[in-house]
This record gives structure tokens, sequence and C-alpha cells, in this order.
């Protein structure tokens, strides 16, 4: 059995966190998620200005901070943490830690193939509208395949105490430990949907034990120190999801249950770079406090194309608020939105779209909201986005004036004015795996 | 007789681009075929009304006593372009948990 821990969600989850999972019991691999769809082009635009930059900059001190504890406990980390510069990243990690063997993954980064790969006919149509990508091809920012567990696996054979990959799956880091370990193989399809599984329920960090949950969330013991998942993994694809003794939080086939469901889409046809998993085969049970055991799971072979993850530029926005007070909250915030709209329309000003919500009345659950007839205060949130940057940069300065020349009782404003927003859009689209090439290298 | 969903599921919800995905679970496994019953994807659809501007598909988990919901296009863009406090469709699930569904006297029991 091994136990492998999930210690960051995304990118600026809880700094406690991996630490912790060090220090608070028995783990063998630490596995760490830096990446969303939108990091990957923020970490670009970063390396353009400094190519020593593009990865998640927070990696390296926490390396740092907890070496000794690595060592100590033979502790060792997978994470993506590389971005769009994994080697960079692995250097900074060995310039802070050197008594660790640090291993790259790459081969991920398509930014500089893209027109090769246009050029071979592949057209990596938009998944969701099936536009072409030769539409956008001058407005992208980044451009990665998302890759496997089987690389990071390969990394941990060579010894790594770090493994530093860029935009492989969130799932892959924890599977890789298991491949690694139990020397599963790519036609092991129920054990890599297993271990599959066992990453998606722990990819979201505390998601899964406690955290956001809707199953009595108000008697959750102690979330201020609530413990991140571990993963127990037995060879046969059987696994148990836990988290350390002492810790806040709470495990239950509830809790577990809602996670698998989390973004997911077609239950049966799960897909990733290694396996495509069927989450309709999971059985569940309750085995102790705070731990569920997983058990079940069926898998189907990897599939033939790989997801590409593509940002490009889109355009603007910028989102303005202002607060009023009862009486007639709503009435007036409604007034309100009604002159801002008139105001940019007189000044000719065209958008793509201009979005009004009110919080305390309908922000979140919009038309479905609960009517509340008399809220307190109101605060009125107008966003607006489009392709011409002076026109959003115009709209931020609309809001503020209301104070004095609209309807009674308007405050809030004093962030001053709304910054404007370079808008990233998300590209998915599909390329033949045999295309993508990775490679693992040990940083010295 | 008529019962939110709340009294007999719990949900959690999240996004994939403009489409929004919302988990519903039976708290007790043996109030799954209530679920399947009631929460249609025409009602879901229809509960959501202008939210949700493209189609709602529902996958089923009998083994989790769960259903799948796809909402499309219903996150104004989503990601990044979504204009919306919520654009990744967080609270949604508890949204759906206020939907009325109908129930025979002493089926819960």
């Amino acid at each position: 059995m091994i136990r492998i821990a999930n210690g960051q969600g995304f990118w600026g989850d809880w700094l406690e966190a991996p630490a912790r999972l060090v220090e608070q019991g028995p783990i063998d691999y630490l596995a760490l998620d830096y990446l969303a769809e939108i990091t990957m082009s923020i970490l670009q635009k970063q390396k353009e200005t400094d190519p020593n930059l593009g990865y998640a900059r927070d990696f390296p001190p926490l390396i740092a901070q907890i070496q000794r504890r690595l060592i100590e406990r033979d502790v060792k980390v997978i994470a993506n943490a590389g971005g769009v510069n994994p080697i960079a990243c692995a250097r900074e990690v060995r310039r802070l830690a050197p008594s660790l063997k640090v291993a790259v993954v790459t081969g991920d980064d398509v930014f500089g193939r893209l027109d090769e790969f246009l050029a071979a006919g592949h057209e990596m149509k938009n998944m969701d509208t099936g536009e072409p990508l030769s539409a956008i091809r001058d407005r992208i920012l980044s451009a990665n395949a998302y890759i496997g567990a089987f690389p990071l696996a390969e990394a941990l054979g060579a010894g790594a105490d770090v493994v530093i990959a860029g935009r492989c799956t969130d799932t892959a880091l924890s599977l890789a430990p298991m491949i690694h370990r139990f020397g599963w193989k790519p036609d092991d399809f129920d054990k890599l949907a297993a271990g599959t599984i066992a990453g998606h329920i722990v990819e979201c960090g505390a998601q899964c034990t406690g955290g956001n949950c809707q199953v009595h969330w108000e008697s959750i013991p102690d979330m201020a120190n609530i413990g991140y998942p571990i993963i127990e993994a037995d060879h046969d694809g059987r696994f148990s999801i836990t988290k350390h003794e002492g810790t806040g939080g709470r495990v239950t086939v509830d809790i577990v249950k809602e996670q698998l469901l989390y973004e997911l889409g077609d239950p049966k046809n799960y897909i990733t770079p290694d396996c495509v998993a069927d989450f309709t085969s999971i059985q569940l049970k309750d085995a102790g406090p705070d731990r569920v055991q997983v058990s079940g799971i069926r898998g189907a072979a990897r599939p033939a194309m790989l997801k590409l993850s593509i940002a490009y530029s889109y355009g603007w926005k910028a989102i303005g608020t202002l607060v009023y007070s009862a009486p007639q909250a709503l009435e007036k915030s409604k007034a309100a939105d009604r002159i801002v709209r008139q105001r940019l329309q007189q000044l000719g000003l065209k958008f793509e779209e201009i979005y009004t919500e009110f919080f305390g009345v309908n922000a979140c659950h919009g038309p479905v909201a609960v009517p509340n007839p008399d809220p307190p205060e109101v605060q009125l949130r107008i966003g607006v986005r489009g392709q011409d940057r002076k026109a959003v940069d115009r709209f931020t300065r609309e809001l503020i004036p209301l104070v004095l020349s609209g309807p009674p009782t308007g405050t809030g404003f004093g962030e001053g004015r709304p910054p404007v927003r370079e808008v990233v859009a998300y590209w998915p689209a599909l390329i033949p795996r045999e295309l993508i090439q990775t490679s693992v290298e040990v940083v010295d | 007789m008529k019962i939110p969903l709340s009294r007999v599921a719990h949900a959690r919800s999240g996004d994939k681009g403009d489409t929004s995905n919302i988990g519903i679970i039976a708290f007790d496994p043996r109030h799954y075929p209530i679920l399947v019953r009631e929460a249609t994807a025409e009602r879901v659809k229809h509960f959501f009304g202008e939210m949700v501007k493209g189609n709602v598909e529902r996958f089923e988990l009998p083994n989790l006593g769960a259903l799948n919901f796809l909402l499309h296009v219903a996150l104004g863009g989503g990601g990044t372009l979504s204009l919306r406090i919520d654009a990744q469709g967080k609270t949604l699930g508890a949204a759906l948990l206020r939907m009325e569904i109908e129930i025979a006297s002493g089926e819960l029991s």
C-alpha cells in the first residue's frame, strides 16, 4: 500500500496544506496541482518578460521549506508547477534545495509547433464551436497538450525526489506513483481507471474532506485546520480516501460522492491521456472514521487523440459596483443601471455584452432566486466586455458620478474606478497523440 | 405532495467552459428512483429558464444514487469571458435543490 496526498487544488490554495501533510502523518508521495486553464497564459506572458519565469513561483520556496522533512520521511513530490517553463522551475528548486534530485517532464508545450501542425492539416477545431484554429492564430498566447501519468512515472523511476511537469492532467499527479510502484502497464485499463478516479477525488484538495460540502456543513469539525486528502492505494486498483488523524474536516461516502460529480461530463466516458474511466462502476463504502473504501472500477483503452489547452487574447472587460440602501434599494439600483446604460448609448459605445446583477437579490441564482421584497441594501454590479479597450475604459468612469448625479443613497465607491482587464479565452482542441513526444530530464 | 429537491438530495456544481455541471445525490440510495422520475432534463431546463440558453443533458449514476446534469450555454460565456459573479456555476447546485418535485404520500418513509 502506498499513500499519496494532494496538498494543492489550484495555484492559490491554502499555503499551509502541503507542509502539514508532510508533518502530520505518514505519506509516501505529495501531489501538488498548480495549473488551471487560464494559468498557462499568465505564465506565458511572464516568460516573455523574463525567460527565467513562467512557472508557479510559490513552489520552489515551498520545497525549500519542507526539504528536510521530505528527506527524513522519504516523501517524493509530483507537481505541475513547471507551467510553461519547467526547466527554470527545476533550476530554482535545485538552487534552494540542492540535496534533492529533481526531474522535469517536457513535451507538453506546443506553442512553437502550431504552424507545423496546421501545415500538416491538423485544424485543431474548437471542440465547443467547431471553428478552425486559423481563425484566432495571430492572437494565441499559449498552447499545451495535456499529457498523462506515464512520463511522470518514468521520472519517479529515474530516482527523482521532485518531479516537475508542465500541463499534465490533474489526475496524472496521483496516478503516476501507482504506475511507478505497482508496475501498471498502458493496457491495465481497470487499474489505470481506478488510479485516475482516485486522482479525480483528491485533485481539488479539501473538496473531498469536507470543504464546499452541502451535507451537514455546519457540523464539519475544525475547518480552520482541515486535513487535505490522502489516497491509500493498493496494487490491485482498490484504494481508500482518508486524511491525517487529528485534522479538521470529514471524509464520508456522501462527501466523496459530491466530489466525484464535480466537473464531470459523461460518467461512462471520463477521458484522460491514460485511459477512459467509467464512473458508473465505482463502489463506495464507509470504512471507519474519515475513511472511504473505493472498488469495482472499470476502464477502457486510452484515446488516440490528446486534448490541447490553447489560450488566446479575446478582448477586454471591466466590472464595477455601487451600493444602494433601503428603502427601495433594488428600485434605486435598477434606476442607476438604466442611467449607466443610457449614458453608454449616448456616447455611442459598442460592447459585446453589458451584464447587470443585483447582489442581495439575484446575483447567484438569477431568475430562480427567492424574492426579497425590501432588502436592507443592494449592490449593483455592471460588467461590460468588448474588443475596443477604449470603450471598456470609458465605461469604468460611468459609475462613480452616479453617487452625486443618480438615485439617492448611492455608496460603496471607495475602491475607485474598476480596472480594465484583458480577457484571455480558452480554446479546447484535439491533436493525434503520436505528435506529442515527452521527455524526462534529471536537472543537475 | 410537493417537496423541494433538497429534502431528498444534496448537490455539487462546477463548470467546463460555458457548460455548468450539476450533480445531485440522493441522501438515501432508496430514493434514487424518485430523482430519476422527477428530476428530468426537461424540468431542469424549465426550472432555470432564461439562465440556460442551450440544452440540458442528464446522465445516470445508479451506483452512487446520483444524476449528473450538463447545462449548456449557461454561464454567460464561461471561464474568463463571463461577466457573472458566479462564472463557474458554483452556486447552481444549491439553486437546483429548490426545485419542487412531486412524491406520493409515504414514499419517503
